[in-house]
């Protein structure tokens, strides 16, 4: 089992939250992380800013941007990553063109063997619909990585089969269609992947417009294993710049809480 | 045509073409490659049978093939003029805009979305939609607004909703962006028109089958006129919608040179520091990567972070290519060139005046490369993309700043 797979056994049910490394400076991220850590963060999502991000939403597009124009670079990151010491897996979440750039010679290997050195637990790739990611799959086995796919409320049938096949870590639920943030309520949609997803063999975490205590609690209860929150701590960081950790630690509580009062409700998984 | 036939089938030209989109999107993109099949291949319900008659009697097909007297004596070779100017709308993009809003209504989508850079495809969309009666809106970056403000009008007026944009630099690119996002959140009942040869499969090879028409038409009026086929095809490329349309009835002629010209901008380099490539010309200094779900030649920096590109004009101004274009120019069936900013804007200058066609600043480029060219044979082809009355505010602007020989004087407007 890997580390993230175990980082959602270890709990009765997880908290992913997601920052955009580099936002708003390359020095604050290493302090947000040790927040969410100490917050109740079971899987740590960082964010590697590419300019392009076609799957996010304005909130993310903004730190993205902030992160960008602070410096960050994938080698920064890699540095970055290297020099945490936190005991939550660390999972990257870009885009394509960033791995498939990096070192001297095009191709996706290097990234993945220093994503590897540098102490990541996975990769996540909201560009890369599993038709793309034959190359990327191996070299994450051969690297020990897990490949973390999305699924999206139109995921069904034999394209759900084939994510499900090749994913590992966790399956990220995406709650609605659209692009990521916060949004007031928890979708319908939400229960129907869930039950879609019932047979799946690695935990089942659900995103896009988690940012209350609340809205973990209704995912958990509707049997997901754990809750993606990102643009609710991007919203902190935006407003509080170098000095989030604080309310960072604060929300990630509430949504751990709100996560695990969940779970009592829970129908069995079958 | 062997890289474009298996190209039906996976959506790959050589390395290029893919789909690298968001997981959301990849059962839309599934069943518009099932229409695409079904309706443009196989000609289901007489599909293509109603695109050609509404690419006749609305669009205004087909477009003449005029041999241009001036620049042929100018230049000492034959220039035939291929005239998608004179398309309703004024722009070859009418071809695709229809083929696309037709096919969503064949496929029951109520719903259009599209991104438009200098207007061209935003407008011959809102036509479309308004022609099939569907509903419309199109992302345009801020910038784009406002140096094309006579499409924003037309859009508007054919009832479409205008989106601006103003992340980045507010040109296509962003617009491509949010058009995306759009389709993620309403894939269901909504079709996203993309206007080039450009994004998944099946896109790029879709776009091209609709632009088609215009190599098609142009080598049966070369037959008539000429006796044979041309010795050489020249067309502007930013996307390569119209560089396809153009070129793809002639990729198996060998004898044909097929030459895709450039926005070269103020420079062909590009600036690390700064993110930014003053220039639109991807296939001549581009590198492979991925961009708006497919892998092509890029404008990008050595981490591979998309660069900002530029053009005086709007629509060649985009970091990307289609992959199609990539793939031929990789194999030397297509060359690449490029022409900077000012000697668009003295070939705009230049046909305006001696042939009595303003062109689009786009297809201002075409024609500025037959200044310099060397061995493009007896009878060439030039695909007037577009007409350039969108562009006048620009040019009237960019002719300001620069002492552009024979150039009217525009003092006239202040």
């Amino acid at each position: 089992m890997s580390a993230i797979h175990a980082a959602f056994e270890d709990t009765d049910a997880a908290l992913v939250p997601y920052i955009t490394a580099g936002d708003p400076t390359p020095d604050a991220t290493a302090a947000q992380v040790r927040a969410l850590a100490a917050g109740g963060a079971d899987v740590i999502e960082l964010g590697l800013p590419f300019s392009e991000p076609i799957a996010d939403g304005p909130t993310i597009q903004n730190a993205i941007q902030r992160a960008l124009d602070a410096g960050m670079t994938p080698d920064r990151f890699l540095d970055l990553v290297s020099g945490l010491d936190v005991d939550v897996p660390l999972v990257c979440m870009t885009y394509f063109n960033l791995i498939y750039q990096y070192g001297d010679d095009r191709g996706i290997e290097p990234f993945v063997e220093a994503a590897a050195d540098a102490g990541l637990a996975g990769l996540i790739v909201p560009d890369l619909p599993v038709e793309e990611s034959d190359a990327l799959k191996a070299a994450c086995d051969a690297h020990g990585l897990d490949l973390v796919f999305i699924v999206a409320p139109t995921t069904r049938g034999e394209r759900l089969e084939r994510v499900l096949e090749r994913v590992s870590g966790f399956v990220y639920v995406q709650a609605r269609l659209g692009t990521t943030g916060a949004r007031a309520d928890v979708s319908d949609q939400t229960h129907d992947s869930l039950a879609r997803l019932a047979e799946a063999d690695v935990p089942r975490a659900v995103g896009f417009g988690v940012s209350k205590g609340e809205h973990a609690r209704e995912i958990v209860a509707a049997g997901a294993e754990g809750v993606v929150a990102g643009s609710v701590f991007v919203d902190i960081i935006a407003e509080k710049g170098t000095d989030a950790a604080d309310e960072l630690e604060t929300t990630a509580r509430e949504l751990k809480e709100g996560a695990v009062a969940g779970v009592a409700p829970r129908p069995e998984r079958t | 045509m062997s890289d474009a036939d298996a190209s039906e089938t996976s959506g790959k030209f050589g390395e290029y073409g893919g789909q690298y989109v968001p997981e959301a999107l990849m059962p839309a993109i599934s069943e518009l490659d099932d229409a695409y099949r079904r309706y443009v291949l196989d000609n289901e319900d007489g599909f293509m049978d109603d695109f050609r008659a509404r690419l006749r009697d609305f669009g205004g097909r087909p477009t003449p093939l005029q041999h241009a007297e001036t620049l042929s004596s100018r230049y000492g070779f034959d220039v035939y003029l291929k005239r998608e100017d004179l398309l309703h709308g004024g722009a070859h993009k009418l071809n695709n805009a229809l083929g696309q809003v037709l096919l969503a209504k064949y496929m029951g989508k109520e719903r259009i979305i599209a991104e438009t850079g200098a207007g061209q495809h935003g407008t011959a969309t809102a036509m479309a939609a308004a022609h099939l009666d569907m509903d419309c809106e199109v992302f345009m970056g801020e910038r784009d607004i406002n140096r094309q403000r006579p499409n924003v009008f037309r859009m508007r007026l054919n009832g479409a909703e205008l989106n601006p944009v103003s992340t980045g630099s507010g040109t296509l690119k962003e617009a491509t962006n949010e058009a995306m996002r759009e389709w993620a959140t309403t894939v269901e009942d909504t079709h996203y028109v993309i206007g080039s040869v450009v994004g998944p499969h099946p896109f790029p090879t879709m776009v091209r089958d609709f632009q088609s028409v215009i190599g098609t038409e142009a080598k049966r009026q070369a037959e008539e006129q000429i006796g044979g086929l041309p010795d050489s095809v020249v067309a502007c490329a930013g996307g390569g919608s119209n560089t396809m349309g153009a070129f793809d009835a002639f990729v198996d002629d060998d004898t044909v040179s097929l030459v895709a010209v450039e926005a070269g901008g103020s420079g062909l380099k590009i600036d690390e520091e700064e993110g930014l490539a003053p220039n639109s010309a991807s296939l001549s200094i581009g590198e492979e990567g991925v961009l708006h779900g497919a892998r092509t030649k890029l404008l990008q920096n050595q981490d591979g972070q998309i660069l900002e590109s530029h053009s005086v004009s709007a629509g060649l101004d985009y970091a990307g290519v289609g992959p199609e274009l990539a793939d031929l120019v990789d194999d030397d069936r297509v060359q690449a060139v490029s022409v900077d900013d000012d000697a668009a804007l003295e070939a705009f200058h230049r046909l305006s005046r001696t042939e009595g066609i303003i062109p689009a600043l786009e297809t201002s480029h075409a024609l500025a490369y037959l200044e310099d060219a060397e061995d493009l044979g007896e009878n060439v082809v030039v695909n007037v993309s577009g007409r350039g009355d969108k562009d006048l505010e620009s040019v009237v602007e960019e002719t300001e700043k620069r002492d552009i020989d024979g150039a009217p004087s525009m003092g006239v407007f202040e």
